[in-house]
């Protein structure tokens, strides 16, 4: 057997991969990359490093860590907590029912949830709010999503069960939040007591809920062939998105009591939900106009041929389509609605940057830690953003394998 | 085979099944519900309005307004008429809204080409602070910025100096600044006139050249035009068209200069950074829109680097960026209405001031929408008629 | 396959006209169909063959004219447009499947909410005709699994669960490539053998020669010649015909 000669200077083999080829494709290729990287890691160390040696040693989060039930929800009278205890509880034992009969994106939702519940419960520091009581309620919400995944695991639990727990879910939470006057059992709290993550939630969620159908009847009413219906559709629409939300949340706190007959007083806090939903619902309505605009026309050729009517083929066959096929936008409004609602802070509501400012302005010795607190609030916000468009994408991905053209 | 063409030998159908019927029925049913809820509203309103006495007149905007406004980028003091007031609120918005629109596309664009760098330390960079400030609430970084980052600034003796020169302290930024002489207009016009000279000259040789194959040496012709042309109204101002302004410190601030104060700045850097991160996105969207077949054609048909991007990539990559674009700008415009919670007296925040001095809330509250529904529409339906130029004509 | 010619015909056609604003697109159209008669309509792009079709069923409307479906009158009456609606199916060029629905919840959606059946009668129906297609198997897919010519088999399944007296194909092998086009011309023969009133605008000769009773030369919004397949094949009366048919029949 013959080999040929191989010379060992023309032919070398090609780098490994490993590390080493790594940093030199990413950081080191060429001077001006080299040049950026030797300059840019210094500093991005420098900068993390101090920055955690100041989270951990040199900032004083005490108006942070003092106050947690009063960032949760305000002034909500602390003998009542019990009411939104019973209420969040209620949702994570439906989010764990949803959990056991669809699982998927939900399964990552109720596990997370499960781990936050615990950690909180077992955080081992000293504090008068985290009492007893609150740890093994904190630690009981563990149960409650476990129990609820069990329960919607079996076979007799249908679909239709789980929707009418969560259409309960939100007039339950209501009704048990705010109670009834001259009732013992459930006495009134007025809404100016709630505040914190309650009251961003209930305006976020609210406004969600109710903006995602106005949007679509918009949406429907600007594409109609009736010109009195469509031109208030088109007018409503693009008055309301040409005004900053500040305007429309003052038009609410301020004016709209002069368009409704004279002594109807309507709540402050549902007054600013009020406005958040008309102007989430505009922007909605023209993100589902695209998606209508998308379905194509065979679609209702179609349905009309085989006899559908008008109602029927948009409820059956386009809304269906097009809803699917803008749902990341839609989403998208969703998440800034949920940043939006800090804006309620400016007519007066106690959300949870509010909160944040009024513990700032409290006392003079916090007002050199504003910048813990702001930070801490922005943290909290990034975080439920963040896992929201988490939510989104895999939501897409879920969706995108069926709706396949 | 009988023939017949008239429709009418059948028999009348009844018009609660004549589809024209029910379709005219439809229209005025819609018409009076919408419009009867709509009078309805209208008469509660004006109805309350009496009730309370409310004065609906616009007059008010005669009177004298009677509060201040810090630092007001044109002349104003406290005896002026609301109607001047407010007109110091809408400079106050435009000045910040289109600052803020140059300087976040500029920031934006900057940051969307450090993500779609190759260096992978620059990317991650750019990622982080996408990422940061498109999950925060804008009204979140408007109080770091200005409570925090801007609050921690020296009192005025003990100023941050910087070359210009350039004062900062917790009363504002102070800089050097050109004023007009009575000349000044002349050099002011020659610089306009300079610069759109450029642009046609620039425009117009270009297409005579890709028109007839002529060398018209567009780009030299144009920046001549753009030196030769202010040059002259330097020289016709006198040569001195402006005179520098420098701050200098007297007592207990500095006189003279250009001072911004610090809600301004705050408000200004805030909205710049929130809307660059947005901006970052789309532009980088847009460049990745470009199929990478496209530099590749290019690049086999032997055109340079610059007009590959010039005449390749950009034109397509714009077409993809303008729309998201337009809405990133009146979002920034809108936004611009958040100076309220920090203090500076833009059209809204002067809004709410006059309320309360004047109590006109209606009136007020519809010049100030009105307002705002204006500077939308207008620039929507200006940067909608580039983008129709500029989108591909399709089948 | 008509089987008895004296009968009251099933759609007559009277003077039909229409216009697109000022293209008159449709000019003075006369046809009737028998029962269970096969018609053949063909005839170059822009003709309006698909819009005199798409009138039958009032997809369009006819501004002059009349239109009578199975001794029903298609005006404005929304009564009227209901029934004869009821009574034809259409099978269109792009198949028109719902994309969000499975193959079964094509088929079974109109009968269950426009016929008002159970959902197991209209699963039922829906099986039996899947399998008459021939792909019983696909029913839990969706449209966008399948391939074209399994797509439109489908569309004819859809079209026949509501149980059509008529049905109105609208060029439906154009959107096909080659070697699908064979099975849903098998099934479209198999149906004109059932006894299925049809009528199809197609350039398909073939189906045409084996299938057709009559067939309808269109050009330019008219009926130039119309007749019996083996005439119009062999001989065809007019100019406009025999230049068409030799720009067709290549082969």
């Amino acid at each position: 057997m013959t080999t040929a000669e191989i010379s060992h200077e023309e032919i070398r083999p090609p780098q490994p991969p490993g590390p080493v080829k790594w940093l030199r494709d990413n950081l080191f290729n060429g001077i001006g990359n080299t040049l950026i990287t030797v300059i840019l890691f210094p500093l991005i160390l420098y900068i993390i490093i101090n920055g955690i040696l100041w989270v951990l040693f040199y900032a004083d989060w005490t108006p942070v860590t003092q106050f947690p039930l009063l960032y949760a929800v305000g002034q909500y009278p602390r003998d009542q907590l019990w009411r939104i205890g019973v209420s969040l509880s209620f949702i994570l034992f439906l989010t764990g029912a949803s959990w056991g009969h669809w699982g998927g994106l939900l399964k990552s939702m109720s596990v997370g949830a499960m781990i936050f519940f615990g950690v909180l419960a077992a955080l081992p520091v000293v504090h008068p709010e985290l009492t007893v009581g609150m740890r093994l309620y904190l630690a009981s919400n563990i149960i409650w999503i476990y129990l609820g995944y069990l329960l919607g695991k079996q076979k007799f639990i249908k679909v239709k069960h789980i929707l009418i727990g969560w259409v309960i879910a939100p007039i339950l939470t209501l009704v048990l939040i705010s109670g009834f006057e001259n009732n013992a059992a459930l006495p009134k709290v007025v809404t100016t007591l709630w505040g914190g993550l309650l009251v961003t939630f209930l305006l976020a969620v609210g406004g969600i809920l109710l903006s995602f159908p106005i949007g679509v009847l918009l949406a429907l009413g600007r594409r109609s062939s009736l010109p009195v219906v469509s031109a208030f559709s088109t007018i409503f629409i693009e008055g309301v998105r040409g005004v900053p939300l500040i305007t429309i949340l003052f038009m609410f706190s301020v004016i709209m009591a002069l368009f409704l007959p004279s002594d109807t007083r309507i709540d402050r806090l549902l007054r600013a939900l009020m406005a958040l939903t008309v102007f989430s619902a505009a922007y909605t309505a023209e993100n589902v106009r695209g998606g209508l605009q998308a379905i194509p026309p065979g679609q209702v050729e179609a349905a009309k041929a085989l006899g559908m009517s008008g109602w029927k083929t948009m409820l059956f066959i386009v809304l269906p389509q097009a809803i699917r096929l803008v749902i990341p936008t839609i989403v998208g409004q969703f998440i800034s609605l949920f940043k939006d609602t800090t804006l309620v802070v400016i007519v007066g509501i106690n959300d949870f940057l509010g909160i944040g400012r009024s513990i700032i302005n409290s006392d003079p010795a916090f007002v050199q830690l504003q910048f813990e607190v702001y930070i801490f609030i922005a943290v909290v916000y990034w975080i439920f953003s963040y896992l929201m468009s988490l939510a989104s994408r895999r939501l897409e991905h879920a969706l995108g394998v069926v709706s396949k053209l | 085979m009988m023939v017949s063409n008239q429709p009418s030998a059948q028999p009348k159908i009844p018009f609660y099944r004549d589809e024209r019927v029910l379709r005219i029925i439809a229209q005025v049913v819609s018409a009076v519900l919408v419009i009867g809820f709509v009078v309805w509203a209208l008469v509660n309103f004006f109805a309350a309005a009496e009730a309370r006495n409310m004065s609906l007149s616009f007059g008010f905007l005669k009177e004298a307004a009677g509060f201040p406004i810090s630092s007001p980028p044109i002349e104003y003091n406290p005896s002026m008429s609301f109607g001047r007031a407010f007109l110091v609120g809408v400079v106050n918005t435009l000045l910040v809204s289109v600052l803020g629109v140059i300087f976040a596309t500029i920031f934006g664009t900057l940051i969307a080409l450090a993500r779609l760098s190759s260096n992978w330390l620059l990317s991650r960079l750019a990622l982080a602070y996408i990422e940061f400030h498109r999950n925060i609430p804008l009204l979140v970084l408007l109080f770091i910025w200005y409570f925090v980052v801007f609050g921690q600034l020296p009192n005025v003796k003990e100023s941050i100096t910087l070359p210009g020169p350039i004062y900062i302290n917790q009363r504002g930024f102070y800089m050097g600044w050109a004023r007009l002489t009575e000349n000044g207009l002349i050099f002011v016009i020659s610089v306009i006139a300079g610069v759109i000279a450029s642009i046609v000259a620039f425009v117009w040789l270009r297409n005579i050249r890709a028109n007839t194959g002529k060398n018209t040496y567009y780009g030299w012709v144009s920046l001549g035009l753009l030196v030769i042309i202010p040059l002259i109204g330097w020289f016709a101002s006198g040569g001195h068209p402006y005179e520098v302004d420098i701050p200098v410190l007297e007592g207990f601030n500095y006189k003279g200069g250009q001072r911004f104060t610090p809600e301004f700045a705050a408000l200004l850097v805030g909205l710049t950074t929130y809307t660059a991160a947005f901006i970052a996105e789309v532009v980088r969207s847009g460049i990745q829109a470009v199929h990478k077949g496209q530099i590749e054609a290019a690049r086999a048909l032997g055109l340079s680097t610059s007009q590959v991007l010039s005449l390749v990539v950009m034109p397509q990559a714009l077409r993809v960026i303008i729309p998201p674009m337009i809405s990133q700008y009146l979002n920034l415009t809108k936004n611009s209405s958040l100076a309220l919670a920090i203090g500076f007296q833009e059209l809204f925040s002067v809004g709410k001031i006059a309320i309360n001095q004047a109590g006109r809330a209606v009136p007020v509250f519809t010049l100030v929408m009105a307002t705002y529904l204006v500077i939308s529409l207008l620039t929507s339906f200006f940067l909608n008629l580039y983008n129709r130029r500029i989108q591909f004509v399709t089948r | 396959m008509v089987k008895d010619k004296n009968s009251e015909p099933i759609i007559i056609c009277e003077g039909v006209h229409k216009w697109y604003d000022e293209f008159h697109v449709l000019r003075g159209i006369d046809m009737t169909v028998q029962p269970q008669e096969v018609v053949v309509i063909f005839g170059p792009s822009g003709s309006g063959k698909s819009t005199f079709i798409r009138t039958l069923n009032r997809l369009e409307e006819h501004q002059r004219g009349r239109i009578i479906v199975d001794g029903t009158e298609l005006s404005h009456d929304v009564r009227n447009i209901e029934k004869i609606r009821a009574e034809t199916g259409m099978v269109f060029q792009q198949f028109n499947l719902f994309p969000h629905l499975t193959v079964m919840q094509n088929i079974t959606l109109a009968p269950i909410w426009v016929r008002k059946w159970s959902k197991a009668k209209a699963e039922d129906v829906a099986m039996d005709l899947l399998k008459r297609v021939g792909i019983p198997e696909q029913a839990q897919k969706f449209p966008g699994q399948l391939s074209g010519g399994q797509q439109q088999r489908v569309a004819i399944a859809r079209a026949l669960a509501m149980q059509p007296k008529i049905m109105l194909f609208d060029e439906p092998t154009s959107a096909l490539d080659p070697e699908m086009i064979k099975e849903v011309l098998d099934v479209m023969v198999e149906l004109a053998e059932s006894g299925m009133t049809m009528l199809v605008v197609t350039h398909e000769m073939g189906f045409a020669r084996a299938v057709a009773d009559t067939m309808y030369f269109f050009d330019a919004g008219q009926i130039v010649e119309s007749g019996a397949p083996e005439e119009i094949f062999t001989n065809p009366q007019e100019d406009r015909t025999k230049l068409f048919l030799s720009q067709i029949l290549q082969h």
